[in-house]
């Protein structure tokens, strides 16, 4: 194993929601030291990856065999009226499987770290419907492109690159020169000087703005009164508008600038909607910017597991869904959850005051592949490999395109699936025998 | 080596003409084997079915179980599921949602709880394959597949116009291989791109699709061929251009025409028989005789009907230009996904009503089909589910073939002029248990080419279905006494007994490998996925899987 030097050809990369897969690795021994193809957010990934340290196993900080651990996580989860599932953005679909089938059993609630990021635009999806397409429609078709409340430069350096606005494709053969790049962001960000039109909305305006390019899309009048405080000009929108209804194929991404400010999944409707209505003039589409390699195929997961996306109960026995009574942020800082599961996913290090004090006075068990807050807080913490890096399994990209992990090296931990069937087989043993002994 | 033995019921297998005997059933490792004659082997199982009726397992060939489409529409939709009934977990067995689009576990103990053993989905883009497999993994105890979306697909098109058979072919092979698919799907054939290209859509099977540089006909003729050449066990499956519009009964009667004599099985047909124009609907009227008659003279053309039924349910379909057609028409929410050089979807909620005068003929035109078509072995049952109903509604349609006089009592509440616009009043014809048995089992089987499902004799699939016999023809069929899979009991007294995983039924046709660099150039050029990527490993296979052979000529 010691300089062991191989070459991982066509290998994804899990940073973000780009989720590419054309990355060639590298590996010496168990380090990776060059990830071709990769951009700066993936060579952090890939390069820097650090092989767990410590114990597999924890039991309130003290080393523990994996066996006892499993034990004490199940009987948390067991004895607990309200345990809460939450993170899963980080894993294998695989592992997510398992998780959602725990939670079952236990009756707690799911949810995943959607409810945190695009969850409104499930819930804006679930009002509006949403038109949408893989980004090989968008390489292969584009000739404009829209990013709204959206940083790729920053977020996801490739997408351009890889997907939106540079590659040549079918029906868009001269690439970025057959393309117009239109930026409508708060402020002038490292993404603008890329784009042929930057639009530079007010903040908390989003909604505004967007209702008002429905209604000049279906041909209503709007007056530049109306317009005062957005930032923008009615020949602005006006302009805006005769593009979108000109254009062969139009795609409106659309990231945590819409989905996590005011307004929330009714600016997400109104972006779903405007996309809509274009279809009207032409083929117009509205996709989100998915932020995490999986987070899409937790959402894809607890769907078709339970019927519901994220924010999902199980404690009568059946999938319950409602956000904001069962999304974690919620259970937690309403002091509702007495126990919980945290995988791949540190809420000790992002959530609010109130959801963090009140984790860290419940029992908790942890999984993650290196030490964060959140593992150092827990009752009962798993070191585990990485997926992507270590572990092989299932990964769903931000346009639900489904793709497989090649990994580099393996790890010395267990990956977050080996330690979640055991827990689940334990789970179950310990259900059985409370339902013999009470009767 | 457990046998398991069914003793005294009343069998119905048609394949093995066997119509309503008292025989016994012997299950050995799995499968059917001849009772034997030692008369010191005993079963360790006996299964007391005294006064019983008894079928191979039910085969749904075309409904939308897994995958991308079905995934998005249960998202979509939590309404749906809110107030409906549920799935409650059990020591034993996960819980789940229902409404019109199920969640996993629940669609595999609901079909298996209605006494079916086998479905497939009946559409997934390739690029998606691996979503449809990992969604199937969770589907459990039933015996699964799905079927490839070709129709649309930009190298399928490319061959198509240069008249590239063995391109086509060896392409056709490599694709079904590479996503572990069943058969080939055509939706709206070249439609679909049409739509995508910022047209809006196809409405006869000679126009020219623009780009690609060939027809609708072309793709029928090219892939109804191609699946016939690399001997495929189920002939292409179609849905025909111009799904819904009155007046589309002259495309399908074009298509059927256009297959000169190629076997093909053309699907959910009720949406494809009607009269009249597109925008006078005052003169929607059925022209199910017209295409039955064309069905009876041709044996090697089957359908299945795509009954609507009247309640609340979900539109999915491969069809995007259809998607946006039933949204205008309804005002309702809409999503539409396009996969890349592959396919389109379109979701949105429908609700078919007794009172609309469209409804009703819809619903009437269904029924026609089934009463007009000579030989039950050409067509089989379907709601298209969830697109005309959910797959719960099937006790409800065997009900209504087999008892003329519930058939009549719904005329008489329906829209009154479906009266004069169908001929439904007037015919009698009832189905026999026997008819039953081949448009629910027997039938698809054949015509999937599945020679283990569907039947009992000796070497089929140990997948039996024990029915309690009522005059109560809904009861009987919506609550089995028994189910059985590969010879273990799965379902009694309406619970689940085992969970087993089921297995995905795939086929894996040979093709000239010398022909794959040239997908690969193509596949580089326009995908977004590295083509090492797009191939799903045996793993994803539920139960490991099962690959039905082909019968390359």
């Amino acid at each position: 194993m010691q300089n062991e030097l191989k070459v991982v050809s066509n290998a994804t990369c899990t940073f973000c929601g780009c989720v590419c897969d054309d990355i060639e690795l590298t590996v010496e021994g168990n380090h990776i030291t060059k990830a071709k193809n990769a951009c700066v957010l993936g060579k952090a990934w890939f390069l820097n990856h650090e092989a767990g340290e410590g114990p597999v196993a924890r039991i309130r900080g003290k080393e523990a065999t994996v066996e006892e651990a499993v034990e004490e996580a199940a009987r948390i989860l067991v004895d607990a009226k309200f345990p809460i599932i939450y993170g899963l953005s980080d894993t294998t679909c695989e592992a997510q499987r398992v998780t959602v089938a725990i939670a079952d059993w236990v009756g707690a609630s799911i949810d995943t770290t959607t409810s945190v990021c695009h969850g409104p635009s499930g819930m804006a999806f679930q009002g509006v419907g949403e038109i949408t397409c893989s980004l090989g429609e968008v390489r292969n078709r584009a000739d404009l492109v829209i990013f709204w409340g959206s940083n790729p430069a920053e977020s996801h350096p490739r997408h351009w690159g890889r997907y939106s606005t540079m590659p040549k494709g079918l029906f868009v053969p001269n690439g970025r020169k057959d393309r117009t790049v239109v930026l409508v962001d708060v402020r002038r960000t490292k993404s603008a000087p890329a784009a042929d039109i930057f639009l530079q909305i007010k903040p908390r305006k989003d909604f505004e703005v967007l209702w008002m390019l429905r209604a000049l899309v279906k041909g209503l009048t709007i007056n530049e009164a109306d317009l005062i405080d957005t930032g923008v000009t009615l020949e602005q929108l006006q302009n805006l508008v005769d593009r979108m209804k000109a254009c062969k194929f139009g795609v409106l991404f659309f990231g945590m600038g819409l989905s996590m400010t005011r307004g929330k999944h009714l600016n997400v409707e109104a972006a779903l909607a405007l996309a809509r209505d274009l279809n009207a003039f032409t083929r117009f589409y509205a996709n989100p910017m998915r932020g995490h390699g999986n987070v899409t195929g937790a959402d894809n997961v607890v769907s078709w597991q339970t019927g519901y996306p994220f924010g999902v109960n199980l404690g009568r026995g059946y999938p319950r869904f409602n956000p904001g009574e069962f999304t974690t942020t919620d259970t937690l800082a309403r002091k509702e959850a007495d126990a919980a599961m945290i995988i791949a996913s540190d809420p000790m290090g992002n959530f609010s005051q109130a959801a963090r004090e009140h984790l860290a006075s419940i029992p908790f068990i942890a999984l993650d592949t290196k030490e964060t807050s959140t593992t150092r807080a827990a009752a009962v913490a798993f070191t585990t490999a990485t997926y992507g890096i270590n572990v092989p399994g299932t990964v769903y990209r931000m346009d639900d395109v489904p793709i497989p992990l090649r990994p580099a090296f393996e790890s010395p931990y267990p990956s977050d699936e080996k330690i979640l069937r055991a827990l689940e087989k334990k789970v179950l043993h310990l259900l059985q025998a409370k339902l013999q002994a009470s009767n | 080596m457990a046998i398991t033995r069914i003793k005294g019921g009343k069998i119905y297998d048609p394949t093995n003409g066997i119509n309503g005997e008292v025989r016994d059933i012997w299950i050995k490792d799995g499968k059917i084997i001849a009772p034997p004659i030692e008369a010191d082997i005993l079963p360790e199982k006996v299964i007391d079915a005294t006064g019983r009726i008894i079928m191979p397992g039910g085969v749904d060939m075309h409904c939308h179980i897994a995958g991308p489409k079905v995934n998005l529409a249960r998202k979509m939709r939590p309404e749906d599921k809110r107030y409906a009934p549920h799935v409650s977990r059990t020591a034993l067995t996960r819980s789940g949602t229902i409404g019109s689009v199920p969640s996993t576990f629940a669609t595999g103990y609901l079909y298996a709880g209605l006494g079916y053993t086998t479905a497939f989905d009946a559409a997934v883009p390739p690029l998606s394959a691996r979503h449809a497999h990992e969604e199937l993994q969770d589907t459990p105890i039933i015996d699964k597949g799905f079927y490839l979306l070709m129709g649309n697909n930009h190298y399928a098109l490319e061959q198509i116009a240069k008249k590239d058979n063995e391109k086509l072919k060896s392409f056709t092979a490599w694709l079904l291989e590479s996503a572990k698919g069943y058969a080939i799907k055509l939706v709206n054939p070249g439609g679909v791109e049409v739509w995508k290209s910022g047209g809006a859509n196809i409405s006869e099977i000679d126009q020219d699709i623009g780009h690609f540089n060939c027809t609708p006909r072309q793709i029928i003729q090219g892939l109804s061929q191609t699946a016939m050449d690399i001997g495929l066990p189920h002939a292409v499956h179609i849905h025909c251009n111009n799904l819904g519009i009155p007046g589309n009964w002259r495309t399908t009667q074009a298509t059927m025409d256009a297959l000169e004599g190629r076997r093909a099985h053309l699907t959910h047909i009720q949406f494809h028989s009607y009269g009249g124009e597109p925008d006078d609907q005052g003169k929607f009227c059925s022209k199910v005789q017209e295409l039955a008659d064309f069905v009876n003279s041709h044996p090697e053309v089957t359908v299945d009907v795509g009954q609507v039924l009247f309640g609340e349910t979900t539109s999915m379909t491969g069809d995007g230009p259809l998607g946006y057609y039933l949204h205008k028409v309804t005002g309702k929410k809409w999503t539409s996904a396009d996969t890349e050089m592959e396919a389109g979807c379109g979701i949105v909620p429908m609700v078919y009503k007794e009172k609309s005068f469209v409804n009703a003929l819809q619903w009437a035109i269904g029924l026609e089909w089934y009463l007009l078509v000579k030989d039950p072995w050409q067509i089989a049952m379907s709601t298209d589910h969830p697109n005309g109903g959910s797959f719960l509604a099937y006790p409800e349609i065997i009900q209504l073939l087999m008892d003329r006089t519930y058939r009549q009592e719904i005329l008489k509440r329906v829209h009154p002029r479906v009266l004069e616009r169908s001929c439904l009043k007037d015919l009698d014809r009832e189905y026999t248990l026997n008819e039953i048995a081949i448009i629910t089992r027997a039938g698809p089987a054949r015509m999937l080419g599945l020679k283990n499902k569907g039947h009992l004799g000796i070497g089929a699939d140990g997948d039996v279905t024990i029915y309690n016999e009522s005059s109560n023809i809904l009861a009987m069929f919506e609550l089995p006494y028994m189910v059985i899979k590969y010879g273990k009991v799965v379902v009694e007294k309406s619970e689940i007994r085992l969970q087993v995983p089921g297995n995905t039924l795939h086929v894996s046709p040979s093709f000239d490998s010398g022909l794959v660099g040239g997908i690969r150039k193509w596949f580089e050029s326009y995908y977004t996925i590295q083509f090492e990527n797009y191939p799903v490993t045996d793993e994803y296979l539920s139960g490991g899987g099962t690959m039905i052979p082909c019968n390359k000529k």
